[in-house]
């Protein structure tokens, strides 16, 4: 199937997120877009899915104008997506949130076993593990993105949209789905690709088309280096490495001892970590995800209250705190899932740019909030972060998926912090906006301020890292230098402690 | 560092989630007032007359006031210490725990309250009492369940029990033909209901604002034409027509049960019917996964091809009919001509019924029947005359209310989206 966008144009008010876009998909091709947070990618894709009515422009399929009044059109002519922010019902299962919309049935109910059987069916030829009988809430975010994608999957689509579908995806399943991409090209769907990281673009794209502020501004090849794509995206030059110097030498700050946590069916979710972070230090903490960082992270934050062992800093026993109190004591949490537990969507801007602080001095008196210093406030955090947004009043939901975690970030480096704990700080930021994050997480750090990072992109673990830990079912397998080579981490994230190549239980 | 396996210390408990002692403390509290309001206030000598009608004959007998009250206390007590232990060990306690105790307590409380009375006890007219009025809360209570979880509070149960009354009667009376007019009832109901969903779902008034005004507007309607055209042509628009009772053959043959559930007209078949086929489709159809998504996630229903706002308006105007249906009760099934404000705050009711039983058809019926049957004790108790100061009779309802709702409110959660207009 031939797609064609002529002339695309899309406005919020009077804000227009796309301009005139053109873009051609032809049968069997990946075509990767790529663009900076807030260029509108999302949106063209919306607009393509029958989601948002074009105000103006045509979508032609195979030389035929069509028009789609809502998804189900689209759908119907052959076209899938898998959306950046997930479409799921939390409390249906899987199974069930994978057949909505196209159940099979027996008789007047659904027939489940066929359902499962779907599930596991595309979740085998995906190399994915995933239980259809679980509730879509209780699974964390990488689990709920490949829900997602078995969704769209299973609908065998002609051309499948893929927003972002990797931001949250391990770097083997990431492959995994590279590789299905691939098959699915064979076959003669069309794929449209959009994503932030350069090197996937690379190893799959056959096209790639770039857009910046609602426009397209290029098309490349996958050839072009990451330096081009990226000065392509933001229209300048982009350094890709992090510039640091090594870590002074200081006292330790944060320590961690015997921290263990049991859950309440018995099993060990964190196994006697123990580990120390210094003052101005970056401790990054790699690991496959789901090997317990978020239960560690969950715990130093007074999330989940640990079965036993301290956890201290600055001197002070911070187990047994609540997580006000946590927060008080100046620790700044950038949580791994932030449409869930890193903002409130329908606050502004403003307003979620001091969520966790509105409590106190300066920005409230005596329970009234400081309006103006709110205000004054997010517009120079805004500035700083190149937040993409018309307004600090707009509410957060219409902010584009990077724009959002560049407020989390903003909001979590704006103050006085003691330690910074922050889980896949630049999940689903451009480049051009990595580049600035990771700079101001060293100059935290530079500040003396103790650095936890979170996160499963080795690329980003090696930049930032003054130590590396690596998890590995709820324990540390090592704590290990920065030069540390990626075949080495490879080995320790799959539990093989590279000093004792001898395989861990 | 690898290959030593770690030793897990024993596990210390308090870092557990803490446990929930409130099952067991309601419970101690009940078993204590079990004892000494009820075992221990009667002398021993008393006795309290019971008489149950078996449907072939009636029997009557009389069991000693203060050892039966003592003895259900004793079971009290044995099941709450279970239910202690079960929560002491973390686990979880089986659904007849709190049934078996509720069934004690409301015993010993029943015994005490007709010890040494004249009169006795009727059970079977205390269980065909709360059956008869639990029925429109039932209906509305699966309106209700319909509604919000589709999207749309549905606070209109009362205008459509009392529309449904309504049409009912006059349709029965101008036909004579009851049957026509149970036919008619659920037509006001989707009326008043398709009413709401204009306003809610098309026009994004607030459900709850819409749902007031309807009622009002619905009992001013009736009320109108309550005192004018129905009162002026008595013989022509109240005349009273009545739906037969229909015994089920063999069913209504079972002892006690039988007369009381098997021995009634079509509209009580149908509440069956209806709660059965709800709860199974609400949670396994097709229908039932659609409506829901709208309820929870209308944007993620949306991209899969469902039409959020249309599925609501729908299914709205499917609850109006449903409590319109249950409205009938109030007229032709029971051969009674329309009075203004008959519905007399049940749809009201019906909705905290549906709150109380998390949402859910099943939990929802065993909610409606605890309010007709709370509703239904100050009667049967009225005739016989107590021994306990009137008050504490009047209270004790409430009492059961209460700790029910304490018990179990705050388990489960109203579906996510209700209440929003969806503007995608
Ligand atoms: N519903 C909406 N109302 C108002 N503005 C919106 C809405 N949706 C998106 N926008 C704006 O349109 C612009 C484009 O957003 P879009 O989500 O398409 O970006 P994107 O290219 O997908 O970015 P990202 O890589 O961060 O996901 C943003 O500036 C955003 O603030
Ligand atoms: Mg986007």
């Amino acid at each position: 199937m031939k797609l064609e966008l002529r002339a695309v144009t899309k406005k919020f008010g009077s804000f227009v997120a796309n301009d005139a876009i053109d873009l051609v998909v032809e049968p069997g091709q990946i075509h990767a877009l790529l663009g900076e947070n807030g260029a509108g990618k999302s949106t063209l894709m919306n607009v393509l899915y029958g989601l948002y009515a074009a105000d103006g422009g045509q979508i032609l399929i195979d030389g035929e104008p069509v028009h789609f009044s809502g998804p189900g059109q689209a759908m119907a002519a052959g076209i899938g997506m898998v959306h950046q922010h997930f479409m799921l019902i939390p409390v249906f299962t899987v199974a069930e949130n994978v057949v909505l919309g196209h159940e099979p049935t027996s008789g007047a109910l659904i027939n489940l076993d066929e359902a499962r059987q779907l599930v596991r069916d595309i979740s085998a030829r995906f190399g994915f593990e995933v239980d259809p009988d679980a509730l879509v809430e209780e699974l964390p975010v990488g689990i709920q993105q490949r829900v997602e994608i078995i969704k769209a999957l299973s609908r065998d689509a002609e051309v499948l949209i893929l927003d972002e579908p990797t931001a949250v995806l391990t770097p083997q399943e990431t492959d995994e789905l590279m590789g299905i991409m691939r098959d699915l090209k064979q076959q003669g769907t069309s794929i449209v690709f959009i994503t932030h990281k350069l090197r996937e673009v690379q190893e799959v794209a056959d096209t790639i088309t770039v857009i910046r502020h609602g426009k397209v501004v290029g098309t490349a090849l996958p050839t072009a280096s990451q330096e081009e794509l990226a000065s392509l995206m933001v229209g300048r030059a982009v350094d890709l490495k992090v510039d640091k110097d090594a870590a002074r030498e200081a006292e330790v700050a944060l320590r961690v001892a015997d921290l263990t946590l049991v859950d309440h069916s018995g099993l060990t979710l964190l196994d006697h970590i123990t580990f120390d972070v210094k003052r101005g230090e970056i401790l990054a903490i790699a690991g496959v995800q789901g090997n317990g960082q978020t239960e560690l992270t969950e715990a130093l934050m007074g999330l989940r209250k640990p079965t036993a062992g301290s956890i201290t800093l600055d001197g002070d026993e911070l187990v047994g705190k609540s997580v006000r109190q946590i927060i008080d004591a100046g620790v700044g949490f950038v949580p791994e899932d932030r449409s869930r537990d890193g903002m409130v969507a329908s606050f502004s801007v403003a307003e979620n740019m001091v969520l966790d602080q509105i409590g106190h001095d300066p920005f409230s008196h005596g329970g009234a909030l400081a309006m103006a210093t709110i205000a004054e406030h997010a517009t120079t955090q805004v500035e700083q972060f190149d937040v993409r947004t018309g307004s600090i009043e707009a509410p957060m939901s219409s902010l584009s998926g990077g724009n959002q975690q560049k407020v989390v970030l903003a909001r979590e480096l704006s103050r006085e912090l003691r330690l910074l704990l922050a889980s896949q700080p630049t999940r689903g930021v451009d480049v051009g906006s990595i580049e600035f994050i990771h700079e101001r997480i060293v100059a935290e750090r530079d500040k003396g301020t103790p650095v936890i990072i979170v996160s499963t992109e080795l690329d980003e673990v090696t930049a930032l890292a003054d130590r590396i830990a690596v998890m590995y079912r709820g324990r540390f397998v090592g704590i290990v230098g920065p030069d540390t080579s990626r075949s080495d981490l490879g080995l320790m994230m799959a539990g093989v402690d590279p000093n004792n190549k001898e395989e861990q239980r | 560092m690898s290959a030593q396996t770690i030793e897990l210390p024993a596990m210390d408990s308090k870092a557990l989630a803490p446990i929930n002692w409130k099952f067991p403390i309601i419970y101690g509290i009940l078993a204590v007032i079990s004892l000494v309001g009820f075992g221990l206030s009667v002398g021993g000598d008393v006795w309290s007359g019971i008489s149950v009608n078996t449907g072939f004959s009636r029997i009557q007998f009389a069991v000693p006031s203060q050892v039966t009250a003592l003895v259900c206390t004793v079971i009290e007590i044995g099941l709450g210490i279970w239910a202690w232990q079960l929560t002491a060990a973390r686990k979880k306690t089986p659904v007849g725990l709190p049934l078996g105790f509720g069934f004690c307590f409301v015993v010993a409380f029943l015994v005490r309250a007709v010890a040494g009375s004249e009169q006795s006890l009727q059970v079977t007219g205390l269980l065909q009492g709360t059956l008869f009025l639990s029925v429109p809360l039932i209906f509305g209570a699966m309106a209700g369940c319909v509604c919000e979880h589709v999207g749309v509070i549905n606070v209109a149960i009362e205008g459509q029990l009392l529309a449904g009354a309504f049409l009912a009667a006059v349709v029965g009376s101008l036909t004579l033909n009851p049957w026509l007019g149970l036919l008619a009832a659920p037509v006001a109901g989707a009326l008043v209901g398709a009413l709401l969903a204009l306003f809610a779902v098309r026009y994004w008034v607030d459900h709850i604002i819409v749902g007031v005004v309807l009622n009002v507007l619905v009992t001013g309607f009736t009320s109108y034409l309550f005192s004018t055209v129905l009162s002026e042509h008595k013989d022509v628009f109240a005349v009273p027509t009545v739906l037969p009772t229909l015994p089920i053959p063999g069913l209504s043959l079972i002892p006690v049960l039988g007369p009381v559930l098997f021995n009634q007209n079509v509209l009580v078949y149908i509440m069956y019917a209806a709660v059965v086929v709800l709860q199974i489709m609400l949670y396994r159809s097709r229908w039932g996964l659609r409506m829901r998504a709208c309820g929870e996630h209308p944007k993620a229903a949306d991209t899969v091809g469902i039409k959020v706002n249309a599925t609501r308006v729908r299914n709205t105007i499917l609850g109006g009919a449903i409590a319109g249906l249950g409205g009938a009760f109030f007229t032709v099934a029971n051969g009674l001509a329309f009075g203004k404000e008959m519905s007399a705050g049940r749809g009201y009711i019906a909705l905290a019924a549906m709150i109380l039983g998390g949402w859910s058809p099943r939990g929802a019926v065993a909610a409606a029947l605890l309010f007709g049957f709370a509703d239904n004790l100050q009667n049967a108790l009225s005739v016989v005359g107590v021994g306990i100061p009137s008050q504490f009779m009047l209270m004790a309802p409430y009492l059961i209310t209460i700790f029910a709702v304490a018990g179990f409110v705050g388990k489960v959660r109203p579906p996510a989206q209700e209440g929003q207009p969806y503007k995608g």
